[in-house]
C-alpha cells in the first residue's frame, strides 16, 4: 500500500499533523480489538473478539447480524464497548473518537442521502464537517466525485440518482476528507451484477491508487475474496477466522490428475508405489498430495505403461470459501 | 500538481504505470493542509442552517416562503416609520414590545417552516450518520442547529424593531425613550428566539415528516395562545386577577413579554393581562426556565437514539 502512496502523494509526508505524519504500518496494525464485548440487554453483538487487521484492504465477512456494524460503531468511537479495547490507527477507539473521525471515513449502510441537494452540495457541505476550510471542501469535493465516477450528475438533485450512483455518493463523502481509512459497511447493497462489479473494482483502487486502508464488510465472502488483502471472517459476534488472502489462495501443494481411461488402475499401481492419492469425485478424477518431482515422473511412467492419456495435472489453488467450510465443520 | 484544480477533461481511467517520480494529476490527490476542529465544524453547521432557513443556497422556491414573511414583518414599520415621519407624531404608535406579540403569527409562521428545515431532513433520510461519523460530538450537531435557528429568529424580530427605532429618530423623536425601547425589544427578541426555537426545534424533532412538523409546530403556537387567551378571560370574568396572568404564562409570547417587562422595565405588551406581582413573574421565569429545560432534554433524549447510527 505504502509505495503506492508515496508516488501518488507527493506533499504527504509533512508534519502539519501529528497523528496523521507517520504511516499507518509503522504503528501496527491498522485496527486491533482486544477481547472487545458488546451486549445490548440480553443480545451479545460482539463477543470476546480479538483481531488485528492490517492496512491494506480487509474483507469483514459475516451473515446480518453478526456484529459487523457494530465493530465499526465501536471503532469509530460512537458507540462504547461493553468491556475490552479497540484501537484503530492506534488510536484508543473509546476515548480518542473525535481524533479519530478525523482522519477516517465511513459509508453508512444505510439510505442517508437527503434528495433535494445535488451530490456536490452534500459532499462539500460534508467535508466541511470533516474540518476542511471552504475552498479545499469545494476543490476536494469535485475531486472525489470524479474519482467515484460521478461527472455532469453530480449537479442534479440526489433524489433522481440510481442506486449505483447513490452509493457511489456514499463513498464519495467518506473519501472526501482524505482519510487514512475508511470503513465501508455493505457497500455492494442492493446492487446488480454489474454494479456490484464496479463497486469492488473502486474500493480496490482506493486501497492501491489511493493508498488509503479499507475495512470493507459484506455477507458474501465471495465478492471479498477477490478484492482483500485479509479477510476476518465473525459470525455471532465471535472470531471465525483472520487470514491473509495470500496465505490463504497459495498453491495447496495438490496435484489434481485427469487420465482419460482406468483411472482405477492408475490410482492402484500409484499407491503400490507410495504416492498419497485420493478420488473423492470419482471418475478419471483423482489428486495428488505432496506431489514432488519423483512422484509426478511416476504419473508419467504409469499413464505411458497403461497406455491411457493424460488429460491435465494441475496445481491447485486453495479457495477461501472452502477453508472456511472446513473451518467451521 | 499545479494547475487548475478540476481539469477541463474528465479523468481517465487508470493510467499506466510511470516512473514513481512523475505526478500527474489524474491521480488521487492527498490532502495534507489544515483540518480545523470542532468549532469550525459547529461554526460551518450553524451559517449552514442560518442560510438555508432563509433559502440561501438552496432552489428558489425555498426562498419564497421565508422572504413573505420577512417582507410582512418589515412592512408595517415601514408604514409607521413613515407615516410619524410625515406627521411630525412624537410617540411611535405601537411600542417596541408591542410588536412581537402583534405580529406572532407572521413570526410563528416562519419557525414553523425553519424548524422543521433544520432537523427533519437529517432525520427523515438517516444523514445522521453521516454527520456522527465525523470530528464532532451528538451536542455539537443539535447545538449549531438550535444556534442557526434561534439568530435567525432574532434576526426577523430585531430587524422590523430596528426599522422602527430608525423611524423614530428620523421623526424626531425623543432618543433616550426610543434608545431604552428598542434595546428592550432587541432582549425581548433574544428571549423569544431562544424560546421559539427550542419549542420549534423540540416539535420538529419528533415529526420527521415536514410537513406534518411545519403543521404541528403552528397548530401547538395557535392552540397554546388561544387556550392562554381563554382562561385569562375567564379568570377575568371570575375576578381572579392573579389567575388572569398567570395563563398568560403558557403562551410564549405572552410568557416572553412578562419575563421582559420584569427584567427589562419595558411596558408589557399586554397590560391588563400582564404578570404584575413578584410571585407572578416569578412563576414565568421559571415557566421560561422549565420550557426550554425540557425541550433541551427531550432534543438530548432524541439525539441520543438517533446518533446512534
Amino acid at each position: 500500500m505504502e509505495p503506492a502512496r508515496a508516488s501518488g502523494a507527493p506533499g504527504r509526508s509533512t508534519a502539519t499533523l501529528p497523528v496523521v505524519s507517520a504511516p499507518a504500518s509503522e504503528l501496527g496494525p491498522a485496527i486491533a480489538t482486544r477481547r472487545v464485548t458488546k451486549t445490548f440487554g440480553h443480545v451479545t453483538a460482539l463477543s470476546n473478539l480479538t483481531v488485528e487487521m492490517p492496512t491494506g484492504v480487509v474483507g469483514l465477512v459475516g451473515a446480518n447480524g453478526a456484529g459487523k456494524s457494530t465493530l465499526i460503531k465501536i471503532l469509530l468511537g460512537l458507540l462504547p464497548p461493553t468491556s475490552g479495547e479497540a484501537t484503530i490507527l492506534g488510536m484508543d477507539a473509546a476515548t480518542e473518537g473525535l481524533a479519530i473521525r478525523r482522519i477516517v471515513g465511513y459509508m453508512p449502510e444505510s439510505d442517508c442521502l437527503p434528495p433535494d441537494v445535488s451530490a456536490t452540495e452534500l459532499v462539500v457541505h460534508l467535508a466541511r464537517m470533516s474540518g476542511l476550510p471552504a475552498t479545499a471542501a469545494r476543490e476536494r469535493a469535485a475531486d472525489t466525485l470524479r474519482h467515484v465516477g460521478l461527472y455532469e450528475e453530480r449537479y442534479r438533485p440526489i433524489g433522481g440518482y440510481s442506486t449505483g450512483m447513490k452509493q457511489r455518493v456514499k463513498l464519495a463523502q467518506a473519501l472526501v476528507h482524505d482519510p487514512r481509512l475508511v470503513l465501508l459497511d455493505e457497500p455492494t447493497n442492493g446492487l446488480d451484477p454489474a454494479g456490484r462489479d464496479e463497486m469492488l473494482d473502486l474500493i480496490r483502487r482506493v486501497g492501491t491508487d489511493f493508498g488509503i486502508s479499507v475495512l470493507v464488510t459484506s455477507h458474501l465472502l465471495g465478492e471479498l475474496e477477490r478484492i482483500a488483502d485479509h479477510i476476518v471472517v465473525i459470525e455471532g459476534g465471535v472470531l471465525e477466522r483472520s487470514t491473509s488472502t495470500a496465505d490463504a489462495t497459495a498453491l495447496s501443494g495438490v496435484m489434481l490428475i485427469e487420465v482419460t481411461d482406468r483411472a482405477a488402475d492408475v490410482v492402484a499401481r500409484l499407491r503400490a508405489g507410495g504416492a498419497v492419492v485420493e478420488q473423492p469425485e470419482g471418475g478419471n478424477l483423482f489428486t495428488l498430495t505432496q506431489a514432488d518431482e519423483a512422484v509426478l515422473d511416476s504419473v508419467a511412467a504409469v499413464a505411458a505403461d497403461l497406455g491411457v492419456g493424460l488429460v491435465r495435472m494441475q496445481r491447485r489453488r486453495h479457495h477461501l470459501t472452502e477453508m472456511f467450510r472446513e473451518g467451521a465443520a | 500538481m499545479s494547475g487548475p484544480v478540476v481539469p477541463a477533461v474528465p479523468a481517465v481511467p487508470a493510467q499506466p504505470a510511470q516512473p514513481a517520480d512523475v505526478i500527474h494529476d489524474i491521480g488521487f490527490r492527498h490532502y495534507d493542509d489544515v483540518r480545523f476542529g470542532r468549532g469550525w465544524v459547529v461554526r460551518s453547521l450553524l451559517v449552514d442552517t442560518l442560510r438555508g432557513v432563509f433559502g440561501l443556497g438552496r432552489p428558489a422556491r425555498s426562498k419564497v416562503m421565508p422572504w413573505i414573511l420577512v417582507g410582512i414583518l418589515l412592512a408595517p414599520p415601514l408604514v409607521i416609520a413613515l407615516v410619524a415621519v410625515l406627521t411630525h407624531a412624537d410617540t411611535l404608535p405601537i411600542s417596541y414590545t408591542q410588536y412581537l406579540s402583534r405580529l406572532q403569527l407572521p413570526i410563528g409562521l416562519f419557525v414553523a417552516g425553519a424548524a422543521p428545515y433544520a432537523v427533519s431532513r437529517d432525520l427523515r433520510f438517516g444523514v445522521l450518520p453521516l454527520y456522527m461519523s465525523r470530528p464532532m460530538l451528538r451536542t455539537d450537531y443539535v447545538w449549531a442547529r438550535f444556534s442557526g435557528l434561534a439568530i435567525a429568529m432574532f434576526l426577523i424580530t430585531a430587524g422590523p424593531q430596528t426599522l422602527l427605532f430608525i423611524g423614530a429618530l428620523l421623526g424626531k423623536m425623543p432618543l433616550g425613550h426610543n434608545l431604552t425601547g428598542w434595546l428592550g425589544g432587541l432582549a425581548a427578541s433574544v428571549f423569544l428566539a431562544i424560546l421559539l426555537a427550542a419549542i420549534g426545534l423540540t416539535i420538529a424533532a419528533f415529526t420527521p415528516r415536514r410537513g406534518l412538523g411545519v403543521a404541528a409546530i403552528i397548530t401547538t403556537l395557535l392552540v397554546v395562545s388561544g387556550v392562554s387567551f381563554a382562561l385569562s378571560g375567564i379568570a377575568r370574568m371570575q375576578g381572579e386577577d392573579t389567575w388572569s396572568a398567570v395563563a398568560g404564562a403558557i403562551d410564549p409570547y405572552r410568557l416572553v413579554d412578562g419575563v421582559a417587562s420584569w427584567v427589562l422595565g419595558v411596558a408589557p405588551a399586554n397590560p391588563e393581562l400582564a404578570p404584575n406581582t413578584g410571585a407572578e413573574i416569578a412563576v414565568f421565569v421559571m415557566v421560561y426556565v422549565v420550557i426550554v429545560g425540557v425541550c433541551a432534554l427531550l432534543l438530548g433524549r432524541r439525539y441520543r437514539k438517533a446518533g446512534r447510527l
